[in-house]
């Protein structure tokens, strides 16, 4: 059985993520590393492949250059091999583009089982998934917060507002997964050595059957027009409660809000 | 004018208050046309028709409740082909992104989610990188699919006529892939729905997992209660209730955090909330630099002076 797992390298949230003058995210002003959402990916895939003996567990990334970094952090994990789809053409490129170049990418790859994030944490549409999954035909179980395989079977459970749904499709899948479904684990250092060795393949568009003209900035069916910084907040009051005060302040910052 | 479909979710029969925020917003855009992904009941078309919806289209299917999202995709594609609308509009609930990504594919179009505002030329509003940006971007395809978050705007009555229709879609067998096998339903908190409400009471790992004081104090308010990752995380609050980049993302009037540090993904979650006030021990709390008002000091002892000070003025 084979895993195929969508992994994307992200500036990390805690640093300072901006824009660049052609309304992109600017990713090389950030410093980066594999979103924490498909963390959760990567450990059901090794989990699934933890219990039985004939599971590959493949990460697949696009992206520039430092994009190896998330395929690395997989390998380290314990994902057997990774494919990276770097393209310069790809820069700008909305999701309905992207999910086309990582359905074509799926299909080459020719998974039993794709296990996504359920969102990135910079672009966080939360759709590319499901995207793949239409443009291929094949069923998803998204946002699960559980997941097993059995058989020719996957079963997830996903919980709504209203209700906790047990879902069921049949392989090949795509699977997206939530910070639900279990801590994602740390690389050992064997896992970290082993790494090195272990086989990184680079594709292009051209090895996926993509035009370079149908995706990239240009070619994007959703424009951006703008991009503001938000104006930074002006400080608050912040008091110490002492002997009732802090309860006193509140009272009055509801009563004179009218939130009463 | 041109179509503005509008995806329009029931609640107990009658459209939610997202639903109706959406024609507001399509009212801006061209013809409201309400498609309700259920065949009924035909009730729900008056109220529809009060806020805007010239037309309300009942699709009627065994396939839409039965598997995950394709179904209700597909419906929504053939209706949107059907009407030749120029606009999609869907509450950005996960289920709602999840339709407006695959009817994107569908009719090769562009995509925006999570708008907080949309113009008159369907140019639309985002709030990102946890809420530190504004982005406003618009649609170039064929036909422009925008979920919309909820509260983006407040409902405004403009009696249509809102008049009932069934439609007739044709299910894939393709599109039956994901199955429904088991649905349990969820006890409702009886208060009010969090991405909706005014006032929202959220705690953290400072309530060292007693949640009664925020319950409380939400209470008294009318506010919906919400929980930082870490709380839930513990296993102190169920995960429905998560404020932040993986859990909900409110925008409420009102937002009260209560023993909650203010970690980046927290605040995701909450940034653009009109007023903040934070409680929390620790004075270096990084909460404190959103707050209007700030108090450092223990949750379990100001929150219920404070819950019993409104009902002392309420007697």
């Amino acid at each position: 059985m084979k895993i195929l797992v969508l992994v994307k390298h992200v500036p990390d949230a805690t640093g300072d993520r901006r824009f660049a003058d052609d309304g992109t995210l600017d990713r090389a002003g950030t410093d980066g590393l594999l979103s924490e959402l498909d963390e959760y990916a990567v450990e059901q895939a090794l989990r699934i492949a933890d219990e039985r003996d004939d599971v590959a567990v493949v990460a697949l990334t696009l992206g520039p250059d430092d994009a190896a970094d998330a395929i690395k952090r997989a390998l380290q994990m314990g994902a057997s091999g990774g494919i990276h789809i770097n393209d310069e053409a790809m820069h700008g490129s909305d999701a309905l583009a992207t999910s086309a170049v990582l359905a074509a990418a799926v299909a080459k790859a020719a998974p039993d089982l794709v296990i996504c994030g359920m969102g990135s944490t910079d672009g966080g549409m939360g759709v590319v998934p499901v995207m793949i999954a239409e443009r291929l035909g094949w069923p998803a179980a998204t946002l699960a917060a559980s997941l097993g395989v059995e058989g020719n079977t996957v079963s997830i459970r996903r919980d709504a507002d209203s209700a906790s749904l047990t879902i069921e499709a049949d392989l090949p899948a795509v699977v997206s997964v939530t910070d639900q479904s279990g801590e994602a684990r740390y690389p050992s250092m064997k896992g970290i050595l082993a790494a090195k060795k272990k086989p990184v393949e680079t594709w292009t568009l051209s090895d996926v059957g993509i035009d370079p003209s149908t995706v990239g900035l240009d070619a994007a069916l959703t424009k951006v027009l703008r991009t503001t910084p938000r104006p930074p907040k002006e400080a608050g009051r912040v008091i110490t409660d002492e002997a009732g005060s802090g309860a006193a302040a509140l009272t009055d910052f509801l009563s004179t809000g009218k939130y009463l | 004018m041109s179509v503005v479909l509008v995806v329009t979710e029931l609640a107990d029969g009658q459209p939610t208050k997202p639903a109706l925020e959406l024609l507001t917003v399509a009212r801006r855009l061209g013809d409201p046309v309400a498609v309700v992904l259920a065949g009924g009941p035909e009730a729900a078309a008056e109220q529809l028709g009060r806020y805007g919806a010239t037309r309300v289209l009942f699709v009627a299917d065994p396939a839409l409740p039965d598997y995950l999202v394709a179904p209700k995709a597909e419906a929504v594609t053939q209706v949107a082909e059907a009407e030749s609308a120029a606009a999609i509009l869907i509450n950005a609930t996960p289920e709602g992104k999840e339709i407006a990504g695959r009817v994107a594919v569908k009719l090769n179009t562009g995509l925006i989610t999570d708008a907080t505002d949309v113009a008159q030329d369907g140019s639309t509003v985002q709030s990102v990188f946890a809420g530190n940006w504004t982005v406003q971007a618009s649609v170039a395809g064929p036909v422009a699919v925008i979920a919309v978050k909820a509260n983006a705007v407040t409902p405004e009555p403009a009696p249509a006529a809102g008049a009932a229709e069934q439609a007739v879609v044709t299910i894939s067998e393709q599109a039956k892939g994901a199955r429904i096998v088991k649905s349990e339903p969820k006890q409702a908190s009886g208060r009010p729905e969090l991405t909706e409400a005014a006032i929202v009471v959220s705690g953290g790992r400072g309530t060292g997992g007693d949640f009664s004081s925020v319950e409380e104090l939400a209470d008294s308010l009318g506010a919906a209660v919400g929980a930082s990752r870490a709380a839930v995380d513990s296993g102190w609050y169920p995960h429905a209730y998560q404020i932040g980049q993986t859990g909900k993302t409110v925008s409420p009037q009102l937002y009260i955090a209560a023993g909650i540090s203010g970690a980046i993904q927290h605040r995701a979650g909450m940034q653009t909330s009109k007023a903040i006030v934070a409680v929390n021990k620790d004075p270096e709390a990084p909460i404190f630099a959103l707050a209007d008002l700030g108090i450092v000091g223990d949750l379990r002892t100001i929150l219920p002076a404070v819950t019993q000070e409104i009902a002392r003025r309420r007697a």
